[in-house]
Order: C-alpha cells, then sequence, then structure tokens
C-alpha cells in the first residue's frame, strides 16, 4: 500500500499552511481537497481581510488563496490531489479516499484534519421554498461561478458571514432589503455593520423571521420583533418583499472523519458544535491524528493559517525533521495567543478552556 | 446605537472628529473604528507614525492629529472601510471628502453624485472631484467628494444614479 510521512485532508487556509509547513521543514505530504480548486473558503472571500499583515490582512481572501498556492506548488515534498475526498480512517491508520472515480488507499505516519465548517440551518415556516440559501450558497455562486441568487434579499444573520455577504450582494447589484438577527446587538465587527448601514440597509436586531411565502418560489418574508425572552411580539409583524431569503445563522464544524477516527469528542457551543479534544500542539487523542482549522472550531481564516502552521510544525517535529521547532511553535503560538487576546477572541478562549480542561495531558 | 444599528453616535463621531483649526489646516484622517477587534493594517499602512496605541493589534487605532498629513494610505488598506480623509482646506466654502469605495462602475471626476450619511439618508447632490485608484491588488479606490463646510463630517456614502439611455 502506499505510503506518506504526513497526509492533510483539505485544501482551506489551514490545510495549505499546514502542508507548507511541514513539507517546509523536509517531511513528504500529501494534500487532498474534494473540490476541483485549493482555497477552500477563501476562494470566494472578495472583500478584504482583519488580523495583521502575518496573515495577510488588507488583503482579499481569494489574493491569499492564491499566495499559498504558489508556495505549495513550488515545494517538491508536496503532492496535491484535487477532486479527492477522504472517506474513512481506520484502526490501522489505514486512509481511503474517492478520487477521478477510483478508490485509493494510503497509509500515512500522520494525518491532519482540516475539513473546516458547514453551515447551520433554521427552522421556520416554508423554510423549504426555493429561493432560500445558505450564505456560503450565495457566495459560491456569485463569486465563483458569477451567478446573482435573485434581486431583493433578505439576509437572516448579522454576524461577520452575514454582514459581508450582504455587502458582496450589494457590489453585485443585489438589493438588500434588510438585515435581521435575533440576538439583541450586531455579532459581526461594528466596521462591517456600519459599512453597509451607509449604503441604505437598515440592521433590525431582536427580530426573527416567523415564516417565508410564495407559490413556486420565494415571494417574500414576515419577520417580527423579539422580546428580552427571545419571543416574537404580537403586531410587530413586517412583510418584506423579496425573493432570496439568506441564512447566515453559523457553522459547525465538519467532524465525521474525527469522530471515525476515534477522536474524544466534546460539545462545546462556542466552537460551533461537536469538536475533538487537542492538546495545544493540536493533536487529538488519538495518537498522530492532528486538527486545525474551522474542523476543530469555527473561528476565523487568519486563526485557521495560525493553527496550520502549529500543526504543520508539529508534526514535523514528531517525525524528526525541522531544526528551530521550538523557537519557530513558540512564535505560532504567540501569533495565535495575540490573535485571541481581545474581547472579540473571548469566545473563543472560553471554547479552549473547556476543551483543553483534560485534554492537555493526554498528548506528549 | 452602533451596536444595535450600525450608525455610530454623535459622541462617538465627536471623540474622533479633528478641531476645527486642525480641519482648516489641511487633510486629515477621521478614524470610525470603535470596537476592539483583532486588526492593525491601518497601524501597518501608515508611513508617519500617526497611528497609534497599536502594541496589542485588538486595540482601538488613535490617530496623532500633528503627525498625520492626510495621505489616505490607512484608507485605503483598512478592511473595515472605517477611514475618511477630511480636508476642510480645500476653499472658503467647501471640504473634500475622500471616501473607500468598492462599488462598480466607479463615478467619473466632475460627476454628480448622490451624497449619504452614515445611516444611508441623501444628504443631496455633490460632485466628485478625483478618483483615487488603490491599485490592481488593493481594489478600493477614494472618491474625493466637495461638499459645503458643514457636511464635511457628515458625508459617508455616495451613491451613482445614472440615466439610461435606451435605443
Ligand atoms: C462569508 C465569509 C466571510 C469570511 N470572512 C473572513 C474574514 O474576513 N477574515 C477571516 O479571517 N476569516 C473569514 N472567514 C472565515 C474563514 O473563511 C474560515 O474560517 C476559514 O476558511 C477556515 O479555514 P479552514 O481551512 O479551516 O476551512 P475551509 O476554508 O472551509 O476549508 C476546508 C476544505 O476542506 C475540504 N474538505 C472537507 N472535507 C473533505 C474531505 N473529506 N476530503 C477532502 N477535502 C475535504 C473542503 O472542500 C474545503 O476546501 C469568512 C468566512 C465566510 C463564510
Ligand atoms: S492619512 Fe496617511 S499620515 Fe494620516 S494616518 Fe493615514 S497613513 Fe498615516
Ligand atoms: S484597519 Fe480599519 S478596521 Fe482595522 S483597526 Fe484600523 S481602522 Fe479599524
Amino acid at each position: 500500500m502506499r505510503e506518506t510521512e504526513v497526509l492533510v485532508v483539505g485544501g482551506g487556509p489551514a490545510g495549505m499552511v499546514a502542508a507548507i509547513e511541514a513539507a517546509e521543514r523536509g517531511a513528504k505530504v500529501v494534500l487532498t481537497e474534494r473540490d476541483d480548486r485549493l482555497g477552500g473558503q477563501l476562494i470566494k472571500q472578495t472583500h478584504k481581510f482583519f488580523g495583521s499583515q502575518k496573515q495577510y490582512a488588507g488583503s482579499r481572501g481569494i489574493d491569499i488563496s492564491k499566495l499559498l498556492e504558489e508556495k505549495l506548488s513550488n515545494n517538491p515534498n508536496i503532492e496535491i490531489l484535487t477532486e479527492t475526498t477522504v472517506l474513512g480512517i481506520y484502526e490501522d491508520g489505514v486512509v481511503t479516499m474517492e478520487g477521478a472515480n477510483k478508490h485509493l488507499k494510503l497509509k500515512p505516519k500522520r494525518t491532519i484534519l482540516a475539513t473546516g465548517a458547514s453551515e447551520k440551518f433554521l427552522p421556520f415556516a416554508n423554510n423549504d421554498l426555493p429561493g432560500i440559501y445558505g450564505a456560503g450558497a450565495v457566495q459560491t455562486l456569485m463569486n465563483v461561478y458569477g451567478v446573482t441568487p435573485g434581486q431583493r434579499v433578505l439576509m437572516v444573520g448579522a454576524g461577520n458571514i452575514g454582514l459581508i455577504v450582504s455587502y458582496q450582494l450589494m457590489q453585485s447589484g443585489v438589493e438588500v432589503a434588510a438585515i435581521i438577527d435575533a440576538a439583541p446587538k450586531i455579532g459581526g465587527y461594528l466596521v462591517h455593520a456600519s459599512k453597509i448601514r451607509r449604503a441604505g440597509v437598515p440592521i433590525f436586531t431582536s427580530h426573527t423571521i416567523l415564516n417565508a411565502y410564495g407559490q413556486e418560489f420565494v415571494e417574500g418574508a414576515i419577520v417580527a420583533s423579539l422580546d428580552d425572552k427571545w419571543q416574537p411580539i404580537l403586531g410587530t409583524e413586517k412583510d418584506l418583499a423579496v425573493d432570496v431569503i439568506c441564512l447566515a445563522v453559523g457553522l459547525s464544524p465538519l467532524t465525521e472523519l474525527c469522530w471515525q477516527a476515534g477522536c474524544e469528542m466534546k460539545y462545546i457551543p462556542e466552537f460551533g458544535g461537536y469538536v475533538p479534544r487537542k492538546n495545544e500542539f493540536l493533536e487529538t487523542t488519538v495518537p498522530g491524528v492532528y486538527v486545525c482549522g474551522d474542523a476543530g472550531g469555527v473561528e476565523e481564516a487568519s486563526a485557521a493559517m495560525v493553527e496550520g502552521r502549529v500543526a504543520g510544525i508539529s508534526v514535523a517535529a514528531s517525525l524528526g525533521f525541522g531544526l528551530n521547532i521550538v523557537q519557530d511553535l513558540e512564535a505560532a503560538l504567540k501569533d495565535l495567543d495575540q490573535l485571541r487576546s481581545g474581547p472579540a477572541g473571548e469566545k473563543i478562549l472560553k471554547g479552549l478552556e473547556k476543551l483543553f480542561a483534560r485534554g492537555k495531558q493526554h498528548v506528549s | 446605537m452602533l451596536a444595535k444599528t450600525g450608525i455610530p453616535t454623535v459622541e462617538q463621531v465627536c471623540q474622533v472628529s479633528p478641531s476645527q483649526e486642525r480641519l482648516a489646516a489641511g487633510p486629515v484622517a477621521v478614524i470610525e473604528c470603535f470596537q476592539e477587534i483583532p486588526c492593525n493594517p491601518c497601524w501597518e499602512a501608515c508611513a508617519k507614525g500617526a497611528i497609534l496605541g497599536m502594541d496589542d493589534m485588538n486595540n482601538i487605532p488613535q490617530l496623532d492629529l500633528d503627525k498625520c498629513n492626510g495621505c489616505g494610505t490607512c484608507a485605503l488598506k483598512c478592511p473595515g472601510l472605517a477611514i475618511f480623509i477630511i480636508d476642510s482646506s480645500y476653499s472658503s466654502t467647501e471640504a473634500v471628502v475622500r471616501l473607500p469605495y468598492e462599488f462598480y462602475p466607479l463615478p467619473e471626476v466632475d460627476e454628480e453624485v448622490i451624497g449619504l450619511n452614515r445611516a444611508g439618508e441623501k444628504l443631496g447632490k455633490f460632485k466628485v472631484i478625483k478618483v483615487q485608484k488603490g491599485g490592481k491588488q488593493n481594489k478600493t479606490a477614494l472618491i474625493w467628494i466637495a461638499v459645503p463646510h458643514e457636511l464635511a463630517m457628515e458625508l459617508r456614502n455616495i451613491r451613482i444614479e445614472r440615466v439610461v439611455n435606451v435605443g
């Protein structure tokens, strides 16, 4: 059977950086991506990123992806398999995948899971009408395929994704009727909210969607205010004529492979669902299996890239590669701390606290 | 309130407004970034060292009004499009607001565009006096709009309305 030193599952920012870091230190890496191109979420991010220069802040996601791709393709230690979906991880360490209509098997010494996250849905009446999308799907339609989803959109969710996708809808010439959020405050960065507001789009906090309506497809939505117990207030219903309802109500980590590998899992609401226990070097409770990026807890591309760095360096170190491992690891861990040290990172730190509670001792 | 509506309060705007004297002295940045977020490209972009207090990237940027010459580099870089350059020395009746803009088509010089305030409400029609492109990589443009002095701290966005001639 084919063997490799490192297998990276998922070619988003976390997986790409992990592959680069491990390969630059000498490890032979196979990087698999189920899509036909690398980049993960980055390829549809046409807005400029936050963070600091080290994480390419001020650059647009799509350009960051190109930069990383170049680094990957210049490294002879990396083999890239696109259109290759990892299907299973077995007890004997064998990983199975499907690519180009072939079933492949691979035995890696170390595996890094960087599978990202999937969108959550929301229950409301008629939510199965055509015209109701996840925000990520709308972003893919517009920014990867150049197709707009409709003419007038109701955005549900005022977190960063809801705000950014609203902005990109407007950039594509689509009208955004309103952004609503059940929470009493805007969850995303307020600079994003302000730039949408000054373009004339109202943001209604403490609001929910009661139902969608329409014959064959969405023709409108009824929204209402919520009281402080998050219950709809009678008589506050508003009827919005829209042909698209876009849901940006959160992401949950894609962890099927972690479950299958036998990783100890824990439900961490701050991270969007069940995530594998891990130590600070991002190794799970299954020796040799690492997790980084949104798959280990929904966060941001900037954090995903630094986590990729940590996982890549850790894996290389555990295989005996690399010279300044300790300094490199310390620097990466420090960058992560920095990213998470402000009020915006509080949620993540809370999640980590729960996750590390017993996890730290698990692995060497 | 900003966290509910996306519109900064009068107090918040006052906090970041340069004095009348500083405004009259020439172009200066107005940084409308009121929340601690992990972000610092404005600080990294400023060659004058006019943006302070960012040794922790979560801090809110502070502007040294004397060091800032209103060059606009930070405004082109800011991912939040939260920085505006105000030049009240433009003429005795008008000031220039330079605002970051990311919609195509870009306005043209001398074109009349609709000016909007922080709530997206119309303030009237104003003339574009310059379109400063951010470059191939950056793509954000700074649009220079001439406005009456009293609107220099009000106008924050524009909308282009062009009559399309069909057939
Ligand atoms: C609208 C929006 C705006 C955002 N804006 C910002 C921002 O301004 N700044 C910021 O820092 N972050 C931002 N983010 C967040 C950021 O995009 C994500 O946090 C980041 O992409 C996570 O990286 P990742 O590598 O963990 O996952 P992803 O980017 O999701 O990549 C995971 C990859 O794994 C692949 N994959 C999954 N399962 C398998 C399998 N079994 N086999 C093979 N491949 C598999 C997927 O196809 C995907 O390509 C935004 C996200 C969205 C949706
Ligand atoms: S306008 Fe120029 S000098 Fe002023 S803060 Fe921005 S980059 Fe610095
Ligand atoms: S770059 Fe913009 S959003 Fe980021 S800290 Fe500076 S002013 Fe705020």
